[in-house]
């Protein structure tokens, strides 16, 4: 598991390369965060400030007027936005319960049994990492097509279930679990699947957490692309899309979209943060 | 009589391991029929003419000396893509690990907000399009305002239309979007290093962060430094979204074409599946060779 540093002062530092190395890091955090700074002010400015000439970071006269705006401009629209909201949080939940599932309990024989195939079954996973999406869009939309799921919310969800990424952290973590602790429930007479449910996965929670926020980031992002066509069936991101390309009469509507969709992802890092990097810790590629 | 001997021997096994297979088998399942069939379709679509209401004709290597010799977009595409791969994997490869380093120095509070600076970016849910206002054609546009007010530019520029800044505007925003799972990795790794190896150094004469970085911290995080390079080369390679998003579909004269694009281009818009599928095919065996390469090199390092 991840050693917490100490905090404590290591030797050999020089005080001009602290310096240097903060400035840097001071420097490129800037240029990392002003956009989002500037995103979270534009949700608070007035029209006119918006518009304004030269045109400011921060807001100077903060209204809420946007977001009212936002309210007013969805009420007009045929599918109402509650419909939007409920279909992105039900594909992600959805998403990310089956895949926590389904990548645990195919992630612990892969990490602690020894099988015919096991070896071959890992690896192409790990290929899998190494190529995009994109690769695979037509051969998908046909298979989607053949099962009939054009146009409903599984084409999202269920390639979500076997994301691949989800599956290779599972299987790096589980690895830590020791050995003695599965050999006792097995000397109890437990099961593996009561192994599986009782032992192993209470102790890989850290590990849920990192599979849930990285799902959560690739479905609440996901506007269904090509897939979904009914307007009743489409996700939030896709509708901020539409408001942020309504242009010029859309600009505090679409600021206020941005922020409300940019929020949520930050907000959950921000709880789950040292759970994540505790994961992440065991990440390596084993050769 | 050997080979009949392996056989019995493994499918013995293989019921011995009957709970093994039984939990794998939903994840197999699914991964196969959304990654591995897949992948296999695309690769014999390769070879076929097939517009999605004939049944795919057989044309051998046509798509491909048609992608090479005659598809001069195609060329771009190729140009752009490795272009923005050479250009962004390597620096948000570098960029990420010496944030997450100097990160690393700092005390646990600030380490956990610094974080969260560089990790936003990547998971504020495809918030890219911030940068269309900032890149905005008008000079409501933060560039534009700025550049105007200090008295750089005269007028607009029509930042997002003019071929020659498409591509370094998607490059710049692609960095600042790429801090994101390897980042992680890293600050984790970081934290993983045994601080008795340190300890160690300094009586062995390391005399600054620089050796201990080169002697120490690298060859103890090889492992996570090859995960990292396998998510920054696979993100590197697959820019199409930023592209779509900011420079539009198609781009003014194809300038932020790339291979996904044209990929999106073929497969959905022109409906030439047998030729989409070709780029797919070659996109898929760039990207694997690629990272095998990058790996080997990655493994050699401290050796």
């Amino acid at each position: 598991m991840a050693a917490v540093a100490t905090g404590k002062k290591r030797v050999n530092r020089s005080l001009s390369g602290s310096l240097s190395l903060f400035a840097l890091l001071l420097v490129f955090g800037a240029f990392m965060v002003l956009p989002l700074i500037y995103a979270i002010n534009n949700a608070f400015k007035p029209l006119d400030e918006i518009f304004m000439f030269p045109p400011t970071l921060f807001v100077r006269n903060p209204t809420f007027s946007s977001f009212t705006d936002l309210l007013n401009l969805l009420s007009d629209s045929w599918v109402p936005f509650s419909r939007y909201i409920f279909n992105t949080v039900f594909i992600t939940g959805i998403g990310i319960i089956g895949h926590v599932l389904l990548a645990s309990a195919a992630a612990y024989p892969l990490a602690k049994h020894k099988f015919p195939g096991k070896v071959f079954m890992f690896q192409v996973v790990v290929l899998s990492l190494m190529f995009t999406p994109a690769v695979t869009a037509i051969p998908n939309y046909m298979i989607m097509s053949w099962l009939g799921w054009i146009d409903t919310y599984w084409a999202v969800i269920i390639p979500a279930f076997a994301y691949s990424l989800g599956l290779y952290l599972m299987k790096q973590f589980m690895e830590q679990i020791p050995d003695a602790l599965l050999e006792a429930a097995k000397i109890d007479g437990a099961s593996e699947y009561r192994i599986f449910w009782s032992i192993v996965m209470p102790n890989v929670k850290p590990a849920w957490l990192t599979l849930i926020i990285l799902l959560f980031q690739m479905l609440w992002g996901s506007d269904g692309n090509g897939y979904i066509y009914s307007e009743q069936l489409k996700t939030l991101h896709y509708a901020a899309g539409q408001i942020i390309q309504g242009g010029i009469s859309r600009a505090g509507a679409g600021a206020a979209v941005a922020l409300i969709l940019m929020s949520v992802p930050i907000t959950l890092f921000i709880f789950s943060q040292s759970r994540i990097i505790e994961t992440m810790a065991s990440s390596g590629m084993k050769e | 009589m050997g080979v009949k001997w392996w056989w019995s021997w493994k499918l013995q096994e293989m019921k011995a391991s009957k709970h093994s297979y039984v939990l794998l088998a939903p994840y197999m399942i699914l991964f196969s029929m959304f990654t591995v069939i897949p992948v296999v379709i695309s690769i014999i679509l390769s070879f076929t003419y097939f517009n999605m209401l004939e049944f795919p004709r057989f044309i051998g290597w046509q798509n491909y000396t048609r992608l090479f010799l005659e598809d001069d977009v195609f060329l771009i595409a190729i140009k752009n893509t490795l272009l923005f791969a050479i250009i962004t994997g390597p620096i948000s490869y570098i960029a990420c690990f010496v944030f997450a380093w100097i990160i690393n120095e700092l005390t646990p509070k600030w380490r956990a907000f610094m974080t969260l600076i560089f990790y936003a970016p990547s998971i504020s849910g495809n918030v890219y399009f911030i940068w269309l206002m900032i890149f905005s054609g008008d000079r409501y546009g933060i560039a534009n305002g700025l550049l105007i007010q200090w008295g750089v530019l005269l007028e607009p520029i029509q930042w997002l239309k003019t071929e020659a800044y498409i591509m370094p505007i998607l490059i710049l925003v692609q960095l600042w979007l790429s801090l994101g799972t390897g980042f992680l990795a890293f600050i984790a790794g970081l934290q993983t290093v045994d601080r008795t190896l340190y300890e160690a150094g300094a009586v062995d004469g390391i005399k600054n962060r620089w050796q201990e970085l080169w002697y120490i911290t690298l060859p103890s995080m090889r492992p996570q430094l090859m995960f990292g390079a396998v998510i920054q080369l696979t993100t590197s390679f697959a820019v199409a979204d930023v592209s779509i998003a900011l420079a539009g579909f198609p781009s003014v004269n194809y300038a932020a074409e790339t291979v996904v694009t044209h990929l999106i281009d073929f497969g959905t818009t022109r409906f030439e599946m047998g030729y989409a599928s070709a780029i797919a095919a070659v996109l898929f065996i760039i990207m694997v060779g690629t990272n095998l390469l990058v790996q080997k090199l990655l493994r050699r390092v401290g050796e």
